[in-house]
């Protein structure tokens, strides 16, 4: 199957193994991503103010740019990539006149006529080719992960991937890798976001409270769907002042390439805590 | 001896007030026409140097459109003015001792992630450039990109006296084409061959004869040159 691909600024930079792991496990599955030919920041984060028109025109832009490829709908990684898109879609296919008001204003642009789905690549995954069918080559059975969802793939309900309360589309996806999987508290848990520029402590005892917890759990790694999240979890580990062992941070494309066999480069250099000598020690990896 | 037709006149708002002017001159010679004296805000006068950015209306429309004053024409009931120099921020920074990675660019000019794509950058540029795209490659360290869409900038500065979020357009757009040229862009090799020519004095024998000839010889020797087919 084709489909458009929205990539994102991280995706090209902080999570470039990311995109590289799911690039190669989109090929493998015959998935073919095309990343749309021009595209802008997705606005990063989606303006809560009703009448705040000027930041809703970044999301709108990219789907007008699927819209010009001829598709009615775009895939993408990043969680907040997702959440900014679908909640910019939803708010002018349910309001006419603001949607007006931006194609006015956007006006070398052809207007966008609200017809392109916003989908996350978790959720194409499971409905396209199904968690159960992934041609699974090397199981990562031995392996003890936590799904970490955070905010963006389920708040708000309307743009949720899954079940906002009790999600489990990734326990699915890595059951199905043959990873063993425990649940957790703070599986829902913001990681802190953008705090992490100017609250560093902030984001540093959300770091504490959601790793001890998975570790008291018996989880040997953390697997999440966000670069911000990533970066959180993993990079401000060195900041916490707690004692913490340190833990891997995974997404899940370099789980998937990795049970997947696929021969890729999964870019364990871009991490704080390497998760290699993890995945050795399990046999996942060799 | 018949008399040479006077051009038509037609009326033009500078600055507000209302002048009669030539068709046909450009924006520049309009204004110079009616007194105006640039000592500022005009260079080459062929379209190149990019001092001459202007921002206009034309009668009967609602936009503002923007040009270079040397090489747009002006038309009946056009209101003009010239702004002479845009007063944007320019970082200071050692070429040499940057580096080509992705948050090179968003560290000395961190106001580029304030773009919210409303692309009125884009609108505003006199070369058609795109130029909100290559803010974007900019942003997120595309740094080959963001050099190639804006190649043809002429540092006028118009997209950044419209932009809202305050961004230089034009002045990351040169640090990228700088970044690009030094770090990425592969070296010539027939730079380097002809430098080795130019070391080893293969030339020089040529450059002593060419200094002691007179002017006459010069002119000879030039008209008489082997040139390129």
């Amino acid at each position: 199957m084709k489909i458009p691909y929205y990539p994102g600024c991280t995706l090209k930079s902080t999570a470039k193994n990311f995109e590289n792991t799911t690039l190669a496990v989109s090929q493998a599955l015959d998935i073919e991503l095309i990343e749309l030919p021009r595209w802008n920041c997705c606005g990063t984060v989606y303006s809560l103010s009703s009448d705040d028109l000027m930041h809703q025109l970044a999301p709108i832009r990219n789907l007008i740019r699927v819209q010009d490829m001829g598709y009615d709908n775009v895939t993408t990684l990043c969680s907040m990539c997702y959440n900014t898109l679908e909640q910019a879609n939803q708010l002018v296919k349910s309001d006419p006149e603001k949607l007006e008001k931006m194609n006015s204003f956007m006006d070398r642009e052809e207007d966008y006529a609200g017809g392109v789905d916003v989908i996350h690549y978790l959720t194409l995954l499971r409905d396209t080719i199904g968690f159960e069918t992934l041609p699974v080559k090397n199981s990562l059975d031995g392996l003890t992960v936590v799904p970490y969802y955070g905010c963006l793939l389920l708040r708000p309900e309307e743009v949720s991937i899954d079940n906002p309360e009790a999600p489990t589309i990734m326990t699915d996806l890595l059951t199905a890798l043959g990873a063993t999987v425990i649940d957790h508290p703070y599986k829902l848990e913001c990681c802190g976001s953008y705090h992490t520029v100017d609250y560093k402590d902030v984001v540093c005892e959300k770091t504490f409270s959601i790793l001890s917890s998975a570790q008291e759990r018996g989880a040997e790694a953390v697997v999440l769907s966000c670069p911000l999240c990533e970066f959180n979890l993993d990079f401000r580990q060195k900041d916490v002042e707690q004692e913490l062992v340190p833990m891997p941070i995974l997404y899940f494309s370099q789980l998937l390439a990795i049970a997947l066999g696929i021969n890729c480069d999964l870019g364990f250099d871009q991490h704080y805590v390497n998760p290699e000598p993890l995945l050795k020690k399990k046999g996942v990896l060799r | 001896m018949a008399e040479e037709p006077l051009p038509k006149m037609i009326k033009v708002y500078i600055m507000g007030k209302e002048y009669e002017v030539p068709e046909g001159l450009t924006i520049m010679k309009a204004m110079e026409y009616a007194g105006y004296r640039f000592i500022r805000g005009s260079g080459c006068r062929a379209g190149f140097c990019g001092a001459c950015g202007t921002i206009f209306r034309k009668k009967g429309e609602y936009k503002f459109q923007t040009a270079l004053a040397c090489q747009t024409t002006v038309e009946e009931g056009m209101y003009l003015t010239e702004l002479p120099f845009v007063p944007a921020n320019k970082a200071l920074y050692d070429i040499d001792e940057l580096t080509p990675s992705p948050q090179t660019i968003v560290a000395l000019y961190p106001e580029i992630a304030r773009c919210v794509s409303c692309n009125t950058c884009t609108k505003m540029c006199p070369q058609d450039l795109e130029v909100m795209d290559f803010i974007q490659a900019a942003l997120r360290g595309d740094i080959q990109q963001a050099a190639e869409l804006s190649f043809d900038c002429l540092q006028c500065g118009l997209c950044a006296a419209r932009c809202p979020a305050d961004i230089v357009h034009y002045h990351v757009g040169q640090l990228a084409r700088r970044l690009h040229g030094k770090y990425i862009s592969p070296r010539s090799p027939h730079l380097k061959k002809r430098n080795e020519e130019i070391e080893a004095g293969t030339f020089t024998e040529e450059m002593e004869t060419l200094t002691q000839m007179n002017l006459e010889e010069l002119k000879k020797s030039y008209s008489e040159r082997d040139t390129e087919k």
